[in-house]
């Protein structure tokens, strides 16, 4: 049995065409769980492993938001990595608790804590058993190897636990109905949050967001520094999920998967939508027609609006797109929402690829767009940018849709990248992006017709003044 | 649930009681300070981890690849993240990983590693490999001694092991595990075109062409620089770094370990130097130049008044401009928080030149030495913190009302959200900050953050202006 693995790894190798990784398209798995955890209100997001991995995560995160992110961490040395973390783990949580003024501490686990097999649920019922005559905040835990999967498992894994651990139960724990809607939207950007609840509150639903890190994450300035900041969801509405009236997830990759949704929806009975990303206009109707299914109500004339206007632009600037080859990267729900965007907006995508694997891109591709492509896009999933830049060269796009990290590239062909999703690193406003609904897709629109404006008034000789 | 650990800020006092003597206020007690200690759970420590320490002094080491062993993160974190400059290749931008998966982890990566080496090195032809091992490496029992050599045998290049694994340590470890790593290379080059007036750059990392700026001066003296360590790094240079006659170490330690056992292994006697302010900057040069006239007084006859020519000519064009800057700036208040204390050394007196006092000093691996004398270059009441953590910093930054907070990103919002101004002082700064010129720029960047109209609108301000509208006391006290 173990040969057997042993042989299986190896031919792993053998079949691919090489094993090192160069600039990696995804990040690591407790770098989403602590996105996803600070979208609590008042919780703190925990990692249990050694000091350096908080300390890049926050980084790396913050270099995007530009807000405060903490992460507290069980700081391990030496010595626990031999006889366990659990007294780190303890102590730290009772500092973060102390200290910080933590409602909830997410605790994620790292490689290090994985490895050494730390008991992370035991250790907890230990903390609360010694810990007991204290009045103790919630602990939601969540296993996040990070020699496993990416950070969207990461985030999709503590939304889960985070439905599962402060709302836990059967039929019999359900509470009575609240008339909300569960409403999980992914790894989208705060500005995409806040859209989705003003879309909510249009139909007449109350959503309760999760995670919703649009003001953690997006937050005034401030006179106090909170050591944890306003906003989030409320615990108390977590824990009322099982009464909800239905879930919405967003996301069509993730439909392979355990989640939030199918956890409430197997254990309370709370229906679920799962539906892709609301990108461009088709995944939009989609949302929207959910909403009035569960609401009753009809699209908010506001929004109709914003629909038409949408369409208008599309008749508007349709030519100065039509026919451009983009090559789209970056994680598994996020391209596929583009690719539908762009798909109706006449860009032919001619590559779509992620660092995640097995993710079942290409068929989600082509049930949501494949009638709108004359050819469909080669589509790589469990690649880094050495291959997608390997890859693309040879199809001569004519523009890059993603995250930052494809500055590179972009820079090489001299060709213009639409900067989107996370991280944004070398611009300026990525918490404020707009990617969903007619407003975001408008918004991409707008921004891509721009960039190649730009694009074509500057390599001009003459230079245009009127395009 | 409502009720819980919370206490609202007041009751919870901002500073551990673990930590408490690991923060000093000068003049309120006699100097005594706790450092080098394992960063406390659950607090958020600023500081980071070993592989941290040995990535940041390896990375500008431009023909060199660079492997980190492990899951994808570490090398994810890693890309490209810093200013770090190169004449030439530019390999260090990219970043490499093995990418461990979940079966690597149970039956070892050491296939896999040496697979990827192969790859990469017939792939990018550097001049020799750091092979980066991570947390889970240490933990799996790769060997990756074993696995580096067989590389290197197979492509004729030096490949070399780092034994960077997170959890032993801070970054002062990794800094050793890295000053190891360079020794190895160090001795192995031919050394035979060196000149008697040479030495070798160290602890600098050409963040924004850093090392130029001071590479340039050296060469106006007459001195040749033989090898960057590591800014503008490259591999042969290490190589022959031994054949220098000199060791220029900046940095609170993270060359240090390399330079002493070039001392001890060749005898390349090394000075401790500072690349950033006025004082600091003019005394390196001429320690430079009177170590060799010392050691060389026919080589080097007029050294010393060549330096002094160029520190006159330097300060002639530098001091009036900075004047300007001094006018506006005199009376503000700045907080220092960095990696290394050397640097807060320097910052302290580069603040006094613009007219600015340093209210709160830290840094996240400082010595307890290093503290004391800190303290005693800076006022009474200012703050001397090591590891601190956002809680005490925001608790800081608020207490002493300061203007401006030099450190690093993860520093930055905190003090934005306070509404205070910043500037960046780290690894990913993209504008020169040392030498006679980057003095200019650094108080071009002060200047350019905390006079500009914006703080008139953060609360802190409103409320400041609120507060003295309101009360005669408050007023009379800010006239």
């Amino acid at each position: 049995m173990v040969k057997e693995i042993v042989l299986d790894s190896l031919n792993e190798y053998k079949g691919e065409s090489h094993v090192a990784t160069t600039n990696a398209c995804k990040l690591c798995t407790p770098l989403g769980a602590t996105i996803a955890f600070k979208g609590v209100e008042g919780a703190i997001p925990f990692l249990h492993g050694s000091q350096g991995c908080a300390t890049y995560m926050r980084r790396y995160i913050i270099s995007h938001f530009r807000e405060p992110m903490d992460i507290a961490s069980s700081a391990l040395g030496e010595k626990n990595a031999i006889y366990g973390g659990g007294p780190n783990l303890k102590k730290g949580l009772l500092n973060a608790m102390q200290k910080y003024g933590a409602k909830v501490v997410g605790v994620a686990t790292t490689c290090l804590t994985e490895t050494i097999g730390d008991d992370v649920a035991r250790i907890l019922t230990e903390f609360r058993e010694e810990f007991g005559d204290l009045p103790l905040a919630d602990v939601v835990h969540v296993s996040t190897p990070s020699y496993s999967g990416t950070h969207m498992d990461g985030f999709h894994g503590a939304v889960k636990a985070l439905a599962d651990q402060l709302c836990p139960g059967g039929m019999q724990d359900k509470v009575a109905p609240t008339g909300r809607v569960n409403l999980m939207p992914g790894m989208v950007s705060p500005a995409d949050i806040r859209h989705l609840r003003e879309i909510c509150l249009g139909f007449g639903i109350a959503p309760t967001i999760l995670p919703d890190y649009s003001e953690t994450l997006d937050g005034p300035a401030l006179l106090e520094y909170e050591n944890i900041p306003s906003g989030g969801t409320p615990v108390a509405e977590i824990r009322a999920m099982s009464g909800a009236s239905a879930s919405i997830e967003l996301g069509r990759a993730i439909t392979a998967q355990e989640t939030a949704g199918t956890s409430l929806e197997s254990r309370f009975g709370v229906p679920l939508f799962r539906l892709g990303l609301p990108m461009g206009i088709r995944e939009t109707d989609s949302l929207f027609e959910a909403l009035k299914q569960i609401s009753g109500n009809p699209v908010p004339r506001e929004l109709s609006l914003e629909r038409g206007r949408y369409i208008d632009a599309l008749v508007d600037g349709h030519k100065y797109v039509s026919g451009m080859r983009a090559v789209v990267y970056g994680e598994e729900d996020l391209i596929i929402g583009l690719t539908t965007f762009l798909a109706e907006i006449g860009v032919k995508p001619v590559m779509v690829a992620t660092g995640a694997k097995k993710r079942g891109v290409a068929e989600h591709i082509r049930s949501a767009c494949g009638d709108l492509l004359r050819e469909m896009p080669i589509v790589r999933e469990g690649v880094d940018f050495f291959d997608i830049v390997d890859e693309a060269a040879a199809l001569s796009p004519d523009i890059l849709v993603g995250h930052s990290k494809g500055q590179k590239a972009a820079r090489d062909w001299n060709i213009p990248l639409l900067r989107c999703g996370f991280p944004i690193h070398d611009r300026f406003g990525g918490q404020r992006m707009l990617h969903l609904g007619y407003r975001g897709a408008q918004s991409l629109f707008d921004r891509l017709v721009n960039i190649v404006l730009e694009k074509k008034q500057s390599d001009s000789d003459i230079g245009y003044g009127y395009l | 649930m409502t009720e819980t650990a919370t206490a609202t800020c007041a009751e919870r006092p901002a500073i551990f009681e673990e930590r408490k003597d690991q923060i000093h206020r000068i003049g309120s007690e006699p100097f005594s300070m706790a450092c080098n200690r394992d960063s406390l759970a659950g607090a958020v420590s600023q500081r980071a981890c070993v592989f941290c320490g040995s990535r940041v002094v390896l990375y500008p080491i431009a023909d060199a690849l660079h492997l980190v062993h492990g899951p994808i993160g570490c090398a994810a974190y890693t890309w490209d993240i810093r200013g770090a400059l190169s004449s030439g290749p530019e390999l260090h931008r990219l970043s490499f990983s093995t990418d461990l998966q979940e079966l690597d982890v149970v039956f070892g990566g050491e296939k896999k590693l040496a697979k990827a080496l192969d790859e990469l090195i017939t792939r990018h032809s550097p001049k020799a490999a750091f092979v980066y091992s991570t947390c889970i490496v240490g933990l799996i029992g790769d060997d990756l001694g074993a696995v580096c050599k067989a590389a290197s045998l197979r492509h004729g290049i030096p490949v070399i092991p780092v034994q960077s694994e997170g959890f032993k340590g801070n970054k002062r470890e990794g800094y050793q595990a890295a000053c190891k790593a360079m020794r190895t290379l160090v001795g192995t080059g031919d050394i035979s075109d060196i000149s008697p007036l040479s030495v070798n750059i160290m602890g600098d990392f050409n963040l924004a062409g850093e090392t130029w700026i001071i590479k340039g001066y050296l060469e106006r003296m007459g001195i040749q620089v033989v090898a960057g360590i590591t800014g503008d790094g490259r591999v042969d240079d290490i190589r022959r770094a031994h054949g220098a006659k000199l060791n220029m170490v900046q940095c609170s330690g993270s060359t240090q370990d390399l330079a002493k056992m070039m001392r001890d292994d060749f005898g390349t006697p090394f000075i401790r130097v500072s690349w950033i302010g006025i004082e600091d900057v003019a005394e390196s040069l001429y320690a430079v130049a009177e170590h060799f006239e010392l050691t060389q007084p026919e080589l080097a006859a007029g050294l010393v008044e060549r330096t002094a020519e160029l520190v006159r000519e330097e300060l002639s064009s530098l001091m009036p401009k900075l004047a300007e800057y001094r006018r506006d700036l005199t009376g503000k208040r700045a907080a220092v928080y960095v990696g290394g204390s050397f640097k807060a050394f320097s910052l302290v007196k580069a603040f006094r030149h613009l007219g600015m006092e340093v209210v709160i000093v830290g840094s996240q691996t400082g010595t307890e030495e290093d503290y004391r004398e800190l303290a005693a270059i800076c006022a009474p009441g200012t703050i001397v913190v090591d590891d601190a953590n956002p809680l005490e910093l925001s608790a800081f930054i608020k207490e002493k009302d300061v203007d401006i907070f030099v450190g690093g990103v993860k520093e930055r919002p905190i003090a934005f959200k306070l509404g205070v101004g910043f500037c960046d002082h780290n690894h990913e700064r993209k504008i020169a900050l040392e030498g006679f010129e980057g003095m200019l720029n650094f108080a071009k960047e002060i200047h350019a953050s905390v006079m500009s109209p914006i703080w008139r609108f953060v609360p802190r301000r409103e409320q400041g202006l609120n507060v003295s509208e309101s009360s005669p006391e408050m007023q009379e006290a800010r006239v």
